[in-house]
């Protein structure tokens, strides 16, 4: 958020070609801060310090940044089991992020919500849902909800192409498509419904769905942070202005497993097609070879943005670790508000 | 849940009667004019004010932004209920028939009942889920269930059966104001019952329990449609000198276990009467809250009755068996029977009573079919005689012209 404002106020100063640079390193910051966030949350697990599994972003992270970064603090996101980096992306703290994860009384939910159920409030985000499209309802009715408070906020769905699988995503794109809500549904296709791919599952153009009912629906590279942070900036901007629901398809690869215990894939996927999208198209990679090759930003620049994000998620996974466990007592408090 | 101790508030200036439907009706205009947050979503609810036309004049006073007619998408409309309290409204989500909250259970138990707790106490959802139970309409097995028990299975929700037109509308008014997901749950066979509702503004709060009727020696508990069946029931035992006392919870959950616990330390006697079906359902609860609360001063098992389990059939004939009036009716003319024993005297001295046919046929006509009959009556504007198909070998239509 803080960083945000300082964009803002500096756009009074700075030169067009300086508040594109820090536009793009934002970019680079807060993708690369997902992808550390991840790969710690995966250690985590593998030291058996996490209860539970996690569902890594890691390989999508431009989408979430892309997105999130058209929009404005007030707006709303919901989100998916795979949730972490759409969290981050709308201004989640990392350090309340992995006392959540954790089960710790520090964390966005009192530890009550756990990996698949973070929600801040505070930053629009109305929570990740474990129940596949089982936010496309929340996201529309919040988006229902701006429209009939006139705030001019607008709503994004995050989820992935597996939720094309669910009836209530129809259900709920039709009444959006109906009574013009305020909403952006953004399908992550990363290839997989958990460990079937997803052509294997999805019948017909996917996107004549969302066109069936009337809705404006773009595909894109949701590898390359530039074409969704553009993509999202022109459908946030027409949503805005009352012109109904848009429907963005970004194209992606799950870098890791279904989950952090999903290790040995071979059997849904081969590792040839795992290293080519590791190798050839990782969000982080292209974005680091744009900045460079428009100098943007040099190595050193880079390098500093990943020391303070890493001295950022090391910080954040200390102050997790030595959290305290809610009190035993809490179990029963806010069932009821 | 901790134990309510607020009073029962009373009818106070009971000048004039309402129906059931009218009374949904006024809470509803009254907390849209008072709290511009409220709206209505549902099949049907704007010109039409729904099939039972109990919204009947909400769309011209609040027009179709806060009375919003919806595609047939029960799961939808559910999520964007959701959506929409979690963001600053108190929506009003209308399922037409109890048994479409089928439909909605994603969003209600996975979403709408934990996202309070989920998000550790942050977000909240004020959103109430509008709906019908009650069968002996001839509408078969999928209009005709009363899945209450489902919704009061979940924490989080909050679940209120009301059984008169002044319990619906003070009830109704409490779930529009409260903070937690609520699930209204309405007799469709009660919305034309008549009863005093006072015109001045009054809310009743959840949990709370109302005693209908005092009582000595037997305490019924019942729900919903059933508690015009018990007070007709505890009326035909008072005949025969039986003194039943008439538990409405009026919520299932909160569940004022207190006012039913007492009830039976007090009686010694408790049947359980609910609409639902009986295996696992709201019956089965509260017969173990009687049990664990009150067993050193029950005189007799804790007897329930709840709909027959069986798929709620179509033809009169066989649907009119599936729910719990006969069995009560049988157990009252059983009860009748057993006067002496029942008040301490020697086992096996029971006395035939005088004209127990009499106390059937007097049950009979108070009975849910009774209130078809009522319902139908109005339709044909004329009464009701055995010529019309109503069916029913229980129920004689004679004793209802």
């Amino acid at each position: 958020m803080n960083s945000k404002l300082k964009t803002k106020n500096s756009k009074l100063s700075r030169s067009p070609v300086a508040i594109e640079r820090e536009k793009w390193l934002r970019f680079y910051r807060q993708m690369l801060k997902i992808r550390l966030f991840e790969e710690q949350v995966n250690q985590l697990y593998l030291g058996a310090k996490m209860p539970g599994l996690a569902h890594l972003y890691i390989g999508e992270e431009a989408i979430a940044v892309g997105v999130c970064e058209a929009l404005r603090g007030d707006d709303y996101i919901t989100s998916t089991h795979r949730g972490h980096g759409h969290c981050l992306a709308k201004g989640a703290a990392v350090e309340r992020m992995f006392a959540e994860l954790l089960g710790k009384a520090p964390g966005y939910c009192r530890g009550k919500g756990g990996s698949m159920h973070i929600a801040d409030q505070e930053t629009g985000n109305l929570g990740a849902n474990a129940i596949v499209a089982g936010s496309a309802g929340i996201a529309t009715g919040a988006a229902m909800s701006a429209k009939m408070r006139g705030s001019n906020q607008i709503a994004v769905c995050f989820f992935g192409e597996g939720a094309l699988g669910q009836g209530l995503l129809y259900e709920v794109m039709n009444m959006a498509s109906l009574w013009k809500l305020p909403t952006l549904f953004v399908c992550e296709n990363n290839q997989y419904n958990e460990y079937t791919h997803y052509q294997e599952t999805t019948a017909g153009d996917l996107k004549a769905r969302p066109e069936a009912f009337g809705i404006e629906t773009v595909s894109i590279d949701g590898q390359d942070v530039g074409v969704v942070y553009t993509t999202a900036l022109r459908l946030v901007g027409q949503i805005r202005q009352g012109k109904g629901p848009a429907f963005l398809i970004c194209d992606t690869y799950r870098f890791h497993g279904h989950h952090v215990g999903d290790i040995n894939r071979t059997y849904y996927r081969s590792k040839h097609e795992e290293e080519e999208w590791k190798s050839k198209r990782d969000p982080l990679v292209l974005l680091v070879a744009r900045l460079k090759a428009q100098k943007l930003a040099n190595d050193k620049a880079l390098a500093k943005i990943e020391e303070e994000l890493r001295r950022e998620i090391e910080a954040g996974v200390e102050f997790a670790l030595n959290a305290p466990y809610p009190d035993a007592a809490e179990v029963d408090q806010h069932v009821y508000a | 849940m901790k134990a309510p101790t607020q009073k029962t508030p009373q009818v106070t200036s009971a000048g004039r009667e309402i129906t059931f439907g009218q009374a949904i009706n006024e809470a509803l205009a009254e907390e849209m004019r008072r709290d511009p947050t409220v709206f209505i979503i549902g099949e049907d609810v704007a010109e039409a004010g729904t099939p039972f036309k109990v919204l009947s004049g909400l769309v011209e006073e609040f027009g179709r932004g806060r009375v919003i007619d919806s595609p047939i998408s029960e799961a939808g409309i559910a999520g964007l209920g959701v959506g929409a309290a979690m963001t600053g409204m108190r929506p009003v989500v209308d399922i037409m028939f109890g048994d479409f909250v089928t439909l909605t259970m994603d969003q209600m138990v996975n979403q709408a009942a934990k996202i309070h707790y989920m998000s550790g106490g942050k977000l909240k959802v004020p959103m109430v889920l509008r709906t019908t139970l009650g069968a002996t309409r001839r509408s078969a097995a999928q209009h005709s269930q009363s899945l209450h028990a489902w919704l009061s299975h979940v924490p989080g929700l909050k679940v209120v059966v009301p059984s008169t037109p002044y319990d619906a509308k003070g009830l109704l008014k409490t779930a529009i104001r409260d903070d937690n997901p609520v699930v209204f749950f309405e007799d469709k066979m009660m919305y034309q019952l008549k009863g005093p509702v006072p015109e001045s503004e009054y809310t009743i709060p959840f949990g709370v329990a109302d005693i209908k009727r005092a009582g000595t020696d037997i305490t019924i508990v019942a729900t919903s449609s059933m508690v015009q069946v018990a007070l007709r029931a505890a009326e035909v035992l008072s005949e025969s000198g039986i003194s039943a006392e008439v538990i409405d919870v009026r919520s299932t959950v909160p569940l004022d276990k207190q006012t039913i616990i007492e009830s039976a330390n007090k009686t010694g006697r408790a049947i359980v009467v609910d609409e639902g079906y009986e295996r696992y359902g709201v019956t089965a609860e509260i017969a173990s809250v009687i049990a664990e609360g009150a067993f050193y001063y029950l005189d007799a098992p804790v007897k329930r009755m709840g709909a027959m389990d069986v798929p709620v059939p179509f033809s009169p004939v066989l649907e009119d068996q599936t729910v719990p009036t006969p069995e009560l009716n049988d157990w009252c003319f059983r009860l009748a029977r057993q006067v002496p024993s029942l008040r301490g005297g020697t086992p096996g001295a029971d006395r035939q009573i005088d004209a127990p046919d009499v106390v059937v046929q007097a049950y009979q006509r108070y009975s849910v079919s009774g209130l078809y009959c009522i319902d139908l009556e109005r339709r044909l504007q004329r009464k009701v005689t055995d010529n019309d198909t109503l069916g029913g070998r229980r129920w004689d239509l004679k004793l209802l012209a």
